[in-house]
C-alpha cells in the first residue's frame, strides 16, 4: 500500500475537523436550537475557559484515580497472568470466574464497591481496576501461552528450570501482548475513574474530578460547561494513551518486528 | 571395549505418536564418536524425528536409545541442537543470545560474556556482538546459533536442515565453516538435510531413509579426508558420490499419484 503524503496524514484530520464544525454550526442556524441544548463550539471554549482553574484541578484528581486503578491492575494482572501461565488447572479453574467478573456490568457492582471500599478514592481506583484489569489478563495470558515451540525446545534442550523458562523466556516474549492489554487498559481507565466519580466520588475535598463535575454542572444545566468536561476528559484520555504508547515503544523499539524501518 | 562404545545406539527402535500410524520403523543404527553422520530422505521419513529422539524432546514407543551409554534426556549437557530456523530470542543482541546456554547453566557473567565474545569470533560476527536478530540476514542469524550451540562444547551436536533456508552460496559458505569448526572443536554431529551435495561435502557417513513408516533404506559412506576443501565440490568422484546417493533416494520416492 503506498504511504499518504505527510502534508494529507495532517491535513486530512484538520480538514474533517473544520467541516464538522461548520456542519454544527449549520444544524444550529438550520434548527433554531438554543444554547442550553445544543451550544457552538465557540461557546464551549468560553465555558472551557472561564471554568479552566475548575476543570484542571477536576482533571488531575481524575488523573490520579486513573493512574491509580491502571497501576493496580498492570501490576495485579501481570501476576495473575503468570498463574494462569505456569499451571492448565490453575487456567481451567480460575478463567472461568475472570469471565465471570467481567461480564458483570459493573454498574451492577458499584453499590457494593462502595459499601466495601468506601466512598471517594478509594471507590473510585477499585472501579478503575475492575474495568482495566481484564484485557490486561486476556492480553497477556495469551502472550505466556504463544511461546514459540522450538524456543521452548531450546530452554528444554539446555535443561532449564521452568522458573527459568518463565522469567527468560515466556514473559519477554508475551511482553508484546501485555502491552497491547496496557493500551487497550490505558483507553478504558480514564472513563473508569471518571464514571466512579460520578458513581461513588464525594465533593468534600477541593475538588470531586471530571465526574462530579458532571453531576455538578448537569443539576445546575450549565451545558456548555459540560461539553467543557468531555473535552477535557478526552484530553486527558490521550495523555494516557499517549504514555502508554511511549512505554510501548520504550521497551520494544529495538527489538520487535512492529517497529521496524522501512528504510533499506 | 569402553573406547568403541557408539555415542548413539538405537536398537529395534519404533516410534509412533499416539494411536498414529508408525513414524519410525525398525531403526538399528549406531553412530561412532567423531562421526558426521546425515540422514536425507524425502518427506514424512521421519530423519527430524531420529534428532528429536535423540534430544529427548521426544520419547519413542519400542526398543532401545541410548546416548553416551545413558537414556537421551540424562544426555542433555553433551548435546546442543540447531533448529531449522535460527531460533534466536528477537528480544536478545547476538552476544546476549550466545550467552544464553551459560547463563541457563549458571555460569559467572564476566565468564560468559568472554566465552559468548569468542565464539561469536569464531563465526566471523565479532563485530556484529551489538545487533538484534532482526538487524542481521539470514546466514549471519545461523553463524550466530551455530556459535551459541558451540558454546558449551557439546560432544554431539544435532542439526536439522540448518542451512535449508538459505542461497547456496551462503550455504556452501557455511558448509566450509562448519567443518573448520569441528576441526577445531572436535564434536559428533548428525544432520539432517534435503540437499544430496550439502551431505556429500559434510559427511562420512550417509544414511538414506523411506517413508511410511520411516526407515532405514541404504547406507553410504564418504571417504574423502577431512580436512575438505570448497574444490572437493568439482572433482568427478565427488560428483560420482551425489550420483550414488541421489539414484538411492530415487528408489523411495513415492510413486506419484
Amino acid at each position: 500500500m503506498k504511504k499518504l503524503p505527510t502534508l494529507f496524514v495532517w491535513g486530512l484530520p484538520i480538514l474533517s475537523g473544520l467541516l464538522f464544525v461548520a456542519l454544527w454550526y449549520g444544524i444550529r442556524a438550520v434548527s433554531g436550537l438554543q444554547s442550553w441544548i445544543l451550544p457552538t463550539p465557540l461557546d464551549i471554549l468560553r465555558a472551557a475557559f472561564s471554568e479552566r482553574a475548575t476543570l484542571v484541578a477536576a482533571a488531575g484528581q481524575t488523573a490520579i484515580g486513573a493512574l491509580g486503578g491502571f497501576v493496580l491492575a498492570a501490576a495485579l494482572g501481570f501476576a495473575t497472568s503468570l498463574l494462569l501461565g505456569v499451571s492448565r488447572s490453575l487456567r481451567a479453574g480460575l478463567y472461568p470466574w475472570l469471565l465471570v467478573l467481567q461480564m458483570t456490568p459493573v454498574i451492577v457492582l458499584t453499590p457494593i464497591i462502595m459499601l466495601w471500599a468506601g466512598p471517594g478514592m478509594p471507590g473510585i481506583i477499585t472501579i478503575t481496576w475492575l474495568i482495566s484489569y481484564f484485557p490486561i489478563v486476556a492480553n497477556m495470558t495469551q502472550g505466556l501461552l504463544s511461546t514459540d515451540m522450538n524456543h521452548v525446545a531450546l530452554f528444554r534442550m539446555c535443561n532449564a528450570s521452568r522458573m527459568q523458562e518463565m522469567l527468560l523466556l515466556r514473559v519477554p516474549s508475551a511482553m508484546p501482548l501485555y502491552l497491547a492489554g496496557l493500551r487497550i487498559a490505558a483507553t478504558l481507565a480514564p472513563i473508569g475513574a471518571i464514571f466512579g466519580e460520578y458513581m461513588v466520588g464525594n465533593s468534600s475535598g477541593k475538588s470531586g474530578g471530571l465526574g462530579f463535575l458532571v453531576y455538578s454542572y448537569n443539576t445546575q444545566i450549565k451545558i456548555p460547561a459540560l461539553f467543557a468536561t468531555a473535552l477535557t476528559s478526552c484530553l486527558l484520555g490521550f495523555i494516557f494513551v499517549a504514555a502508554v504508547s511511549w512505554l510501548n515503544w520504550a521497551v520494544l523499539h529495538k527489538w520487535h518486528d512492529s517497529f521496524e524501518r522501512n528504510d533499506h | 571395549m569402553e573406547a568403541v562404545a557408539p555415542i548413539v545406539n538405537f536398537t529395534s527402535l519404533q516410534k509412533r505418536y499416539g494411536d498414529g500410524p508408525l513414524v519410525l520403523d525398525g531403526i538399528n543404527l549406531q553412530v561412532q564418536r567423531g562421526d558426521f553422520i546425515t540422514f536425507i530422505g524425502p518427506s514424512g521419513c521421519g530423519k527430524s524425528t531420529v534428532l528429536k529422539l535423540v534430544s529427548g524432546l521426544s520419547p519413542w514407543t519400542v526398543g532401545e536409545l541410548s546416548v553416551a551409554g545413558v537414556k537421551p534426556r540424562q544426555a542433555r549437557d553433551r548435546q546442543a541442537f540447531i533448529f531449522q530456523d535460527a531460533t534466536l530470542l528477537p528480544w536478545l543482541t547476538a552476544q546476549h543470545n550466545v550467552e544464553l546456554p551459560l547463563r541457563l547453566r549458571g555460569v559467572p557473567a564476566a565468564e560468559r560474556v568472554a566465552k559468548a565474545r569468542q565464539m561469536l569470533e569464531l563465526v566471523g560476527l565479532g563485530a556484529a556482538s551489538g545487533y538484534y536478530p532482526r538487524q542481521l540476514s539470514g546466514g549471519m542469524k545461523m553463524r550466530v546459533s551455530i556459535a551459541r550451540a558451540l558454546t558449551l562444547a557439546p560432544q554431539l551436536l544435532l542439526l536439522d536442515e540448518p542451512f535449508g533456508a538459505l542461497d547456496e552460496m551462503t550455504r556452501n559458505r557455511l558448509n566450509e565453516e562448519l567443518l573448520a569448526l569441528r576441526a577445531k572443536a572436535p564434536f559428533t554431529a548428525m544432520f539432517v538435510t534435503h540437499s544430496v551435495a550439502e551431505a556429500v561435502f559434510l559427511s562420512n557417513r550417509i544414511v538414506v531413509m523411506a517413508a511410511n513408516p520411516g526407515r532405514l533404506h541404504a547406507e553410504v559412506a564418504v571417504d574423502f579426508p577431512y580436512p575438505r576443501a570448497p574444490e572437493l565440490r568439482e572433482r568427478p568422484e565427488f560428483q560420482a558420490k551425489v550420483n550414488e546417493v541421489s539414484h538411492l533416494l530415487h528408489q523411495v520416492e513415492p510413486v506419484p499419484a
